[in-house]
């Protein structure tokens, strides 16, 4: 058979043209794949971000600051042991001095009436944007999100605690048992952990994604705990950061934690 | 060869043995189990040969799209819409665990972890053992 240069060449075209519809077709094929896509009402931002106002949790007193905490508590079925050795937090209330070591003075007890030392302040997850977890998890089972979200993947976790050492807030707690048993009331929308896992404060990604603030935001009738777009310039925290003097916990150590004291 | 008769009396024995769950079975497969199917629904997310054989795999893309992209609805064939959720869409239809999931999962011998954590519909908190783990 004789193949003259005219019919190579044709054939050379035919298959360089075959081989050039590669990306159409797979466009093709990815447009024939089942589809997702977010919800409608779910609420987003480029950065979200928390300030709590402790001037304000001052003023409705403890009891206001530990129906956040509840209320946290029992809509992500987090466990109460009763015990520190066993306790899994994911906002809970610290002393003043506790939350921010190297703002700590020996004249603190004498500010205020109550003494600055003392004050209740709520700490949880800072959701950095230099997070030491995410670079520590040998899983990629904690992860930060677009929107700056911390966030953990519980199906991925392995319990290694590497993220318990590398966090510097002490935001993270392991199931050392099964937590089943120990929740007080269960919330069915929301899965509960299991033995092994570690878990933490997740911005209510949950409830964001349906269009809802966060838990603990809610539950303070009186604006205590603020949550919004630090990226959008009226949202609720760039306002309450405008006006006030607020600091961070630990920044010194360059994490870059985004939930805001006002203090 | 020694003791020929006891050797072969043995490979008889057990061959009959190690043949004996084919022709006690009669070479047939013994009873599928059977399914509590939804009484208010009759289509599934998606078609059910599909939902038999890769409702896993749908599953996991669906976590991995949910936690990781934040994006939680699901358009399927048909193009209905579902919000992609275990605890809050699969186990609406199908009420319970113990007559849908586990009679397949017991039947074909796997134990996914899925109720470690997913509150299946009949779970209910564990009140005495709180009692008793406290102590």
């Amino acid at each position: 058979m004789d193949k003259t240069r005219r019919d190579f060449l044709k054939i050379a075209g035919i298959s360089a043209l075959g081989l050039g519809s590669t990306p159409l077709r797979a466009a093709l094929a990815e447009s024939a794949a089942p589809k997702v896509e977010p919800t409608p009402e779910a609420l987003g931002a480029k950065r979200w971000a928390m300030v709590v106002d402790l001037k304000k949790f001052q003023q409705s007193g403890e009891a206001a600051m530990k129906a956040c905490v509840d209320a946290c508590h029992s809509i992500h079925n987090v466990p109460d042991w009763g015990n520190v050795k066993d306790e899994v937090k994911w906002i809970w209330t610290t002393g003043f001095g506790h939350a921010f070591p190297s703002q700590e003075h020996k004249y603190l007890h004498d500010l205020e009436e109550h003494g600055m030392k003392g004050v209740p302040t709520a700490v949880m997850c800072n959701h950095c944007d230099n997070p030491p977890c995410v670079r520590v998890c040998p899983t990629k089972a904690t992860f930060k999100r677009k929107d700056g979200i911390v966030l953990m993947d519980f199906h991925r976790c392995i319990g290694c605690r590497f993220c318990m050492a590398a966090c510097p807030y002490g935001a993270r707690s392991l199931n050392w048992k099964d937590p089943r048993g120990h929740i007080k009331t269960l919330n069915r929308e929301f899965p509960t952990r299991t033995r092994g896992v570690v878990e933490k404060c997740n911005f209510c990604a949950e409830r964001l994604a349906v269009g809802k603030q966060p838990a603990c935001v809610d539950a303070c009738k009186n604006g205590e705990i603020l949550f919004g777009d630090l990226e959008d310039s009226n949202s609720d925290v760039r306002k309450a950061l405008r006006e006030q003097f607020a600091i961070r916990r630990k920044p010194q150590l360059g994490t870059q934690p985004q939930v805001y004291y006002i203090v | 060869m020694y003791n020929a008769g006891k050797i072969i009396v043995g490979i008889i024995i057990f061959l009959v043995l190690f043949t004996f769950p084919f022709w006690y079975s009669k070479g047939k497969p013994g009873p599928a189990p059977k399914l509590e199917l939804p009484k208010d629904a009759k289509q599934c997310v998606e078609a059910t040969a599909y939902m038999k054989a890769s409702h896993m795999q749908l599953l996991d893309s669906w976590r991995d799209s949910v936690v990781r992209d934040g994006n939680r609805i699901y358009v399927s064939a048909s193009g209905k819409k579902y919000n992609m959720s275990l605890q809050n869409t699969c186990l609406k239809c199908h009420k319970t665990r113990e007559k849908f999931c586990d009679r397949c999962h017991n039947y074909v011998d796997v134990t996914p972890k899925c109720w470690e954590c997913h509150i299946a519909p009949e779970y209910k908190l564990p009140k005495e053992k709180v009692a008793l783990r406290s102590e």
